[in-house]
């Protein structure tokens, strides 16, 4: 645990150096938990930040120019050995290291025996078996779960190597984050390929301000979509690493674990307030502070992700592949994507998102896209209604219903209307009904035919009644140029409807 | 109905000589008959046979009342014209049945100051009548959007006209942007709820627009672009556009090529910059209107230097320099129509040098230019030659003496306006050698009398028009000139000329084209006269006998009978009683009176003549009426289309002649 404190920032920019040679040891030590969920925890928790895709740890990286450092999928032990080392953390001893580990392996032994043990009484236990066996159990996974956890750079400069991650793409979008020589840690760069790369840019002297004001846009970016944003980001290919997810971790609905309980939290400052329950060392301000990366920045590759959706721009293999910035973006890119749309807006009951604080976004908005075009798609905004108008031909702008409705009515009174209507016979009342389909917009064919199969109903009144005012000019169409027949549209042919490309609604109905 | 028309036109054959001319000579006959309206009413009432011929041949109807609508459709089959603007009332019932009756055969409609229909009315127009290339709906204030949208079903449409529509969004004007492709002629003038979103689609989608008017709309900069890339645009008005200045105006490189004439009059925000920066794309502009802008200086007009096509230019109502007027002289371009009408700082000096340069002028306002004296005017004569028109009002400083050199000088003159000026018969015996003058206006010109005006009489035999108010030195002997001389008079006023008797009105029976005739305050006339005017002028249609105290219900009796065509009348201060008033009544035309002050006029009197004259669209009356007569019979008459416009003014004697002046500026819509 001691080692958490010590463990200096600076270490996630050295860590993806190299591959390493002992991952295979994380593997069998990942064989060996016998508790997959809390494996999974864990893995997700650093997963979020150093994204360790285990199934692709091996597979070639071409797309990077430093193979070493983008294949550098992160197992949390060598990232440990190389970090400690990188840092000369003068306590670091991999004896102690090692005795962590056989630790453990004697734990997941008392563990996997107590399972046996269970298994072999068929499942069958008293109350009392029971509870003693989850007290065990509890206690043992504790103790792994600690244990493990020393096995770690600390919880806090986890969190804080994931800030600054964050904050310095969202702040230098576009720049290289240069490397700099006076490390606290005192970096050996001969131990890493990476160093050598990063050696050859420009070295700048960030200092700790930056660092500072980077861990405050955190908070903001996290809120932020930076998707669309990057779109005009241009970073040549190889000046960033490349990072991917798997689909599991993008879905997952916390990022943040704690190591004694493994409760799940969405974001830092939770997990924080929450560990404070864990006893009085997380109650200290250094524990408590938002992490933050020590003055002095370190070398560091800008990191941009990739989609795992397999034919995706954002996916790493695609021929234009354009990387999503931050993890935020991940997660949001592959929901809106390549996810249903499971959250349904409880107002219009329509629309359909798959991102919740999209779905809230329009929430507040919905019912105030009063902006209506033909083609049925609605605007919040006028002049976005009216550049769709003026791109798109045939579209025209929707009167909404209630103002059609008052608009026809008119300032003559309505008894008025009507009578005149009735008056001048067939030819008209057909013309309001050819309108009618297109007005309802959600009418489909069938009642379009059954109404309009229903001659008689064109020369009542009470027919012009119902359909006229329905709204029916909200969707203004060309008009048959037959009026004086009114049966004339039902040749086919002998219209001389024009349809107009991009008016679906109303093609669907009239066909 | 065609086959017993062909029937009696077999029987009339044998008899009937005129059956020998073919119905297309019949047609090209009656085409000829044009300035009388009742001279084809009587054609048609000679004989079935004409009856049925004028029938077919008449284009263009006029029509007083919607009542009548379904009846004269029916007789007038191939009716292309309809202009509906004298009805006070069009609902959406008489659209119907247009639409219905007229079918495709309407080309044009006129709905202006008729606005008592709705979007269902105008659909069934648009959506029956096929070929409806006009319409004119100007003024229905209570139109929304979904009358606009109505509108779009017009597919045809090529001119639309829909001032004053304020009611109508950006989204009904969208609506005709995508529904009227063919669009030449619009105007949103005063449609104050349109803005760069609607004016800007009109100008994507309407690519035909030649003749754009956006006068007082809140538009600002950002429809500029795309109305200025319309390829055939050639008359743009942008008058009281306040949101268009000069930062965005620098910004357009590329101005239009075919746009003709600009009127920027009122946009305050525009400076000579912006006005530069617009016009050095519009190679071509012929007109330009900058009435009440920035300052004529020497930078504008530099600006405005390179417009070689440039003919006509108005800056009404602006400040001019001296430099500015200068900076004009020494233009290229021959300008063909000047208008400093109200220009403060138009001097001798300015106007000089604009004028001898620009010797072709044909048309000059030089209204109250107050500073100017004899040399602008024979500067201006002996550059000018050519002059058509030349509009001098209130020229104080002008003495007699320069009136001269107008007649020596400029025998072209059409229209010559000397309200207010010191000319004298000596000027106006030089004036009268204009023999091609139509229209002469002499008002408050207190130096002239008979003896003047008599040589205008013996010369100038195409006199239209001739305002003689309060012309105080003219009596019966000039009028009797005019009469006699002008066989072609159309309108006089004689107001305030005191002197005037019966005599001049009996000799004024003569003219018979007289259509206004304005006589207030002169005490001498009397009802005999006023019959005089009503037998002989049949086409009267404006009446004013304002103060003349002695015409009574004698005279009203007469006019009732004769003048068919009276559609507004002012009878204010005379007296005339319920009597007088009520036989107006069997007057179809009459549309607006004037009846303050009438002493024999009781509320009952009233009631029964505002009942009876079904086609009033306007009535002035005294307050205190407004208690007297119960609310229904008011709410009644509004109903039909009449509007009340009430005045609460005490008796007066004798009016200052400057506020008269207004009144009758807002009448017939600033004459002077």
């Amino acid at each position: 645990m001691d080692l958490k404190g010590s463990l200096c920032a600076d270490t996630w920019g050295e860590l993806p150096k190299r591959m390493s040679s002992n991952n295979s040891s994380f593997a069998d030590f990942d064989s060996q938990q016998p508790q997959q969920k809390w494996e999974d925890q864990i893995i997700l928790d650093y997963g979020m930040r150093m994204n360790s895709p285990f199934p692709e740890f091996n597979q070639p990286q071409t797309q990077s120019p430093l193979p070493c450092n983008s294949s550098n999928q992160i197992k949390f032990p060598v990232q440990m050995n190389e970090g400690l080392q990188a840092n000369k953390t003068e306590d670091w001893d991999p004896k102690a290291m090692l005795n962590n580990l056989s630790f453990l392996e004697q734990k997941i032994h008392q563990l996997q025996e107590l399972v046996h043990l269970i298994v072999g009484r068929g499942g069958q236990l008293v109350t009392q078996q029971q509870q003693l066996i989850t007290a065990d159990l509890t206690s043992i996974i504790v103790q792994l779960i600690s244990t493990a956890g020393s096995l770690l750079p600390s919880v806090k400069n986890n969190l804080s190597t994931a800030a600054p991650s964050i904050g310095q793409l969202g702040q230098f979008t576009g720049v290289l984050f240069p490397p700099v020589d006076d490390l606290k840690g005192g970096v050996q760069p001969q131990n890493s390929s990476g160093r050598k790369v990063s050696n050859n840019l420009n070295h700048v002297d960030l200092g700790g301000n930056c660092v500072t004001e980077q861990n405050h846009t955190v908070e903001e970016h996290e809120l932020k979509d930076e998707e669309d944003a990057e779109e005009g980001e241009n970073l040549p290919p190889g000046s960033y690493e490349i990072l991917q997810l798997e689909k599991e971790e993008i879905l997952a609905p916390h990022t943040h674990f704690c190591t004694i309980c493994g409760k799940g939290f969405k974001r830092d400052a939770n997990l924080r307030m929450h560990m404070r329950g864990h006893g009085d060392e997380y109650k200290t301000p250094a524990a408590l502070a938002k992490p933050h990366k020590e003055s002095g920045s370190e070398p560091m590759l800008i990191k941009r992700y990739s989609c795992p959706y397999a034919g995706c721009k954002r996916n790493k293999d695609h021929k234009k592949f354009q990387p999503l910035k931050t993890i935020l973006c991940v997660k949001n890119h592959y929901k809106r994507t390549h996810c249903d749309k499971s959250y349904i807006c409880s107002r219009c009951n329509t629309k359909k998102f798959s991102v919740i604080a999209d779905l809230k976004t329009h929430e507040k908005h919905c019912g105030k896209d009063k902006w209506l075009c033909s083609c049925g798609t609605t605007f919040s905004r006028k002049d976005k209604l009216f550049g769709h108008i003026a791109l798109f031909q045939g579209h025209t702008p929707a009167i909404p219903l209630d103002e059609t409705n008052k608009g026809l009515a008119g300032p003559s009174d309505r008894r008025e209307g009507n009578e005149a209507t009735s008056k001048i016979g067939s030819s008209i009342n057909f013309n309001f009904s050819s309108n009618v389909p297109t007005g309802n917009g959600t009418q489909n064919d069938m009642d379009t035919k059954g109404s309009t199969d229903d001659s008689a109903s064109f020369f009542s009144s009470l027919n012009f009644d119902t359909c006229n005012f329905d709204g029916f000019h909200e969707f203004p169409r060309p008009p048959f140029d037959d009026s004086e027949n009114p049966f004339s549209f039902l040749i086919p042919g002998s219209c001389n409807y024009i349809p107009k490309t991009g008016g679906d609604s109303s093609l669907s109905t009239l066909k | 109905m065609s086959h017993s028309i062909m029937k009696k036109q077999k029987v009339f054959e044998t008899i009937n000589n005129f059956d020998l001319l073919s119905e297309e000579i019949v047609f090209l006959i009656l085409d000829c008959l044009n300035t009388n309206p009742l001279d084809k009413k009587s054609f048609s009432l000679a004989c079935k046979s004409f009856y049925s011929l004028e029938s077919k041949h008449r284009k263009k109807l006029k029509p007083l009342r919607q009542e009548h609508l379904p009846k004269i459709l029916t007789r007038y089959p191939s009716v292309a014209h309809l202009d509906l603007s004298l009805c006070p009332r069009i609902t959406d019932n008489s659209l119907t049945t247009i639409s219905s009756a007229c079918n495709s055969t309407l080309r044009s409609i006129d709905l202006s100051k008729s606005g008592a229909f709705s979007g269902s009315g105008l659909l069934s127009l648009s959506l029956n009548c096929k070929n409806l290339l006009e319409i004119d709906i100007s003024n229905a204030i209570g139109l929304k959007d979904a009358g606009a949208a109505a509108l779009a079903e017009a597919k045809n449409l090529e001119k639309l006209w829909m001032g004053r529509c304020k009611l109508v969004t950006d989204m009904g004007v969208g609506c005709i942007a995508v529904g009227c492709k063919k669009l030449k002629v619009m105007s949103l003038k005063w449609c104050l709820g349109v803005g760069d979103l609607g004016v800007g689609l009109i100008a994507v989608k309407c690519k035909e627009i030649r003749s754009l008017d956006l006068s007082y709309l809140p538009i600002t900069n950002k429809c500029l672009p795309s109305i200025l890339k319309l390829q055939y645009l050639e008359d743009l008005v942008l008058e009281g556009c306040f949101g268009i200045d000069d930062d965005s105006l620098a910004a357009l490189k590329h101005g239009c090529k075919s746009l003709k004439a600009l009127d920027m009059s009122s946009c305050q925000n525009i400076s000579h910059l912006g006005l530069s920066s617009l016009t050095s794309g519009t190679g071509g502009l012929q007109q330009l209107t900058l009435a009440y802008g920035s300052p004529v200086t020497l930078a504008l007009a530099d600006g405005l230097k390179k417009l070689s096509m440039l003919q006509s230019i108005k800056l009404d109502g602006s400040v001019v320099t001296c430099a500015g007027l200068k900076a004009m002289g020494n233009w290229c371009v021959s300008l063909k129509e000047l208008s400093l009408s109200k220009c403060l700082g138009v001097t001798d000096e300015g106007l000089s040098s604009v004028v001898t340069k620009h010797r072709n002028l044909k048309k000059l306002d030089i209204t109250c230019c107050r500073k100017i004296t004899d040399v602008s005017i024979a500067q201006i004569t002996s550059s000018c030659t050519t002059l058509s028109s030349f509009k001098m009002e209130s020229c104080t400083l002008v003495p007699r003496e320069a009136f001269v050199f107008i007649g020596q000088r400029c025998h072209s003159l059409e229209e010559l306006d000397l309200t207010d000026n010191e000319i004298d018969d000596e000027g106006l015996k030089s004036i009268s050698r204009c023999s091609k003058l139509s229209i002469l206006k002499l008002g408050i010109c207190l130096n002239i009398t008979d003896l003047g005006l008599a040589h205008v009489g013996m010369s100038c035999s195409k006199l239209i028009e001739l305002d003689l108010y309060r012309s105080m030195g003219i009596t019966d002997t000039g009028i009797s000139a005019i009469a006699h001389g002008c066989p072609d008079l159309e309108m006089i006023n004689i107001a305030y000329c005191k002197d005037i008797t019966d005599t001049s009105l009996i000799s004024l029976s003569k003219c018979s084209k007289l259509n206004t005739f304005e006589s207030r305050g002169c005490p001498f006339i009397t009802s005999l006269g006023l019959a005089a005017i009503a037998v002989g002028c049949k086409q009267l249609t404006k009446l004013d006998i304002k103060k003349c105290h002695n015409i009574n219900d004698v005279g009203m009796l007469p006019l009732a009978h004769f003048s068919q065509n009276l559609r507004q009348i002012n009878l204010s201060y005379s007296s005339v009683t319920d009597v007088g008033l009520l036989s107006l009544a069997s007057l179809g035309c009459l549309q607006s009176m004037t009846i303050l002050h009438l002493k024999g006029l009781t509320p009952s009197g009233l009631a029964a003549a505002l009942l009876a004259c079904g086609g009033l669209t306007k009535v002035k009356l005294q307050a205190s009426f407004k208690s007297l007569l119960p609310q229904p019979l008011f709410k009644h008459l509004e109903a039909r289309g009449c509007v009340f416009q009430w005045r609460d003014k005490g008796f007066q004697a004798e009016l200052d002649p400057k506020c008269w002046k207004l009144q009758v500026e807002d009448m017939v819509g600033g004459g002077y």
